[in-house]
């Protein structure tokens, strides 16, 4: 077997380093996600309503959230806020609240197709038995939906998770930005374990998402 | 046939009008249907017969005229639409089962939900009607395991279930496979036994004739014909429903060829 320098990760705090690094990529992502969801869902239901004004306004946002890379919207989120408005957010936290505005917005869109794809006569069977409006959507409409948002919600946590990546660049200190530190660090004694490193990450990430994928396979069987 | 003593009148219906936008469906039609009485809606496809049906449950506005129901208005917009809902049952052409709940659920979910009765008293209710559609079996079962006809026999007692004054059925066996309608029917039939009130679409004859006390013959928005169904049947008074009665027929062709091929 090559050697992928992999000795490297039980040298020192380095594998505690990665696990450190990996929790804070989760802590930002599960936070997000944790607010986006609800949110998402709220505004979901907002879009698929009637209100024009309400409509066009979560039109733009959806919009302008969906255009944006990822990445300008946290160097927007972190350096233009300081420059606009003098705030001085943590990386962190900026990031938090990037992946919040993007997390709701997409979620917003999931939800809005899933329930405008419930047939018209699910509305009319239900008001036809003397159901009110709010009765339709409690009982009749968002049931259903939230069986055809299942895989594509969880698809969109996944999702979130993996872009964590992106925040290094802003200076958070997640699991890529720890990897990187190690492979440089070693880079004299251990030239390979930028292989090792690397596949320890993806081994990581892929750890932190198959549960979920997992969870909705099983809600999936389960609901169908 | 008995004739029936008539008794008031449950559904007034005052001319009425509705169009989609410069298309009138509905052109100011008037009809009333007295209690216990069983009225068949015939008439070629574009006649209005489902839109009729969908204003009487204000599941489309009206442009003029007004619908009452024991006397009150039926409207989208009023106030007490639920409640009046409520005494109109409907049962609709496309399987309208409520995929995500049991077949028992789709029929508690109404009275309970809506009428807040007891989940006790509504399913022991349930049951026996299930019974007597023959599907008592088939209470834990979910829509997707059903057939067509099963479905719409759930259709039916979810609608029987919440008490309704009136029934209407939408074209109900107009997507079923031939074996599948007889079922349906005679559910039908046992209700009109029953001396329910019903507003009736549908295309099958055989089954028109023998349920209605009366045949009302729709083409263009208006009633052409409000007759008995024997008179309706073998004396229409009308071209147009001597016409489209004649769809119904069919000329032996294999007797007298081959003339001119």
């Amino acid at each position: 077997m090559p050697d992928l320098g992999l000795n490297v990760l039980l040298q020192g705090k380095n594998m505690a380093r990665l696990l450190g690094g990996l929790w804070v990529a989760l802590r930002i992502s599960l936070i997000a996600v944790v607010i986006s969801i609800p949110l998402g869902i709220l505004l979901g239901i907002l879009m698929a309503g009637k209100n024009p004004v309400i409509k066009a306004i979560l039109r733009v946002y959806l919009e302008f959230i969906r255009i944006m890379p990822q990445m300008v919207l946290l160097f927007l989120g972190f350096f233009g806020t300081t420059r606009a408005f003098g705030w001085d957010l943590s990386a962190e936290f900026a990031a938090i609240i990037v992946f919040t505005l993007w997390g709701t917005a997409e979620m917003s869109d999931l939800v809005r197709g899933a329930i405008i794809s419930i047939p018209k006569h699910q509305y009319e069977s239900s008001q036809a038995l003397g159901l009110s409006k709010r009765q339709t959507y409690l009982y009749v409409i968002l049931p259903q939906a939230t069986r055809r948002l299942i895989p594509l919600s969880i698809n969109l946590i996944t999702r979130m998770i993996k872009t964590t990546s992106l925040v290094l660049m802003i200076g958070v200190v997640e699991v890529l930005k720890v990897a990187q530190q190690i492979i440089e660090a070693n880079r004299m004694v251990s030239p390979n374990a930028a292989f090792g490193i690397y596949l320890t990450v993806f081994v990581l990430y892929f750890l932190a998402c198959w549960p979920i994928s997992l969870l909705a396979r099983h809600l999936e069987k389960k609901w169908r | 046939m008995a004739v029936k003593i008539l008794a008031e009148t449950l559904l007034s219906i005052e001319h009425i009008t509705k169009s989609f936008g410069d298309n009138t469906v509905l052109d100011d039609l008037s009809l009333a249907v007295h209690k216990g009485e069983v009225i068949v809606v015939v008439g070629p496809s574009g006649c209005g017969k489902s839109t009729l049906l969908r204003c009487i449950n204000a599941l489309e506005p009206i442009q003029a005229g007004e619908i009452r129901l024991d006397g009150e208005i039926i409207e989208p917009n009023s106030k007490n639409i639920t409640e009046l809902r409520q005494k109109v049952g409907m049962v609709f052409q496309s399987y309208d089962l409520f995929p995500h709940l049991s077949v028992l659920d789709n029929i508690l979910l109404a009275p309970c939900k809506v009428q807040k009765r007891a989940k006790a008293e509504v399913t022991a209710e349930a049951m026996t009607l299930l019974e007597r559609v023959g599907l008592k079996d088939k209470a834990k079962s979910f829509p997707r395991e059903l057939s067509g006809g099963q479905k719409q026999r759930v259709a039916i007692v979810r609608a029987l279930c919440m008490h309704p004054e009136m029934l209407l059925f939408d074209e109900v066996t107009a997507a079923l496979d031939p074996e599948m309608v007889r079922e349906v029917l005679d559910v039908i039939l046992q209700l009109a036994a029953q001396g329910r009130t019903m507003l009736i679409v549908t295309h099958e004859m055989q089954f028109a004739r023998a349920i209605a006390d009366r045949v009302i013959f729709l083409d263009g928005g208006k009633i052409l014909e409000d007759a008995p169904p024997e008179e309706f049947f073998t004396n229409p008074k009308t071209d147009r429903a001597r016409q489209f009665l004649h769809i119904f027929e069919f000329e032996a062709v294999k007797h007298h060829e081959p003339q001119e091929l």
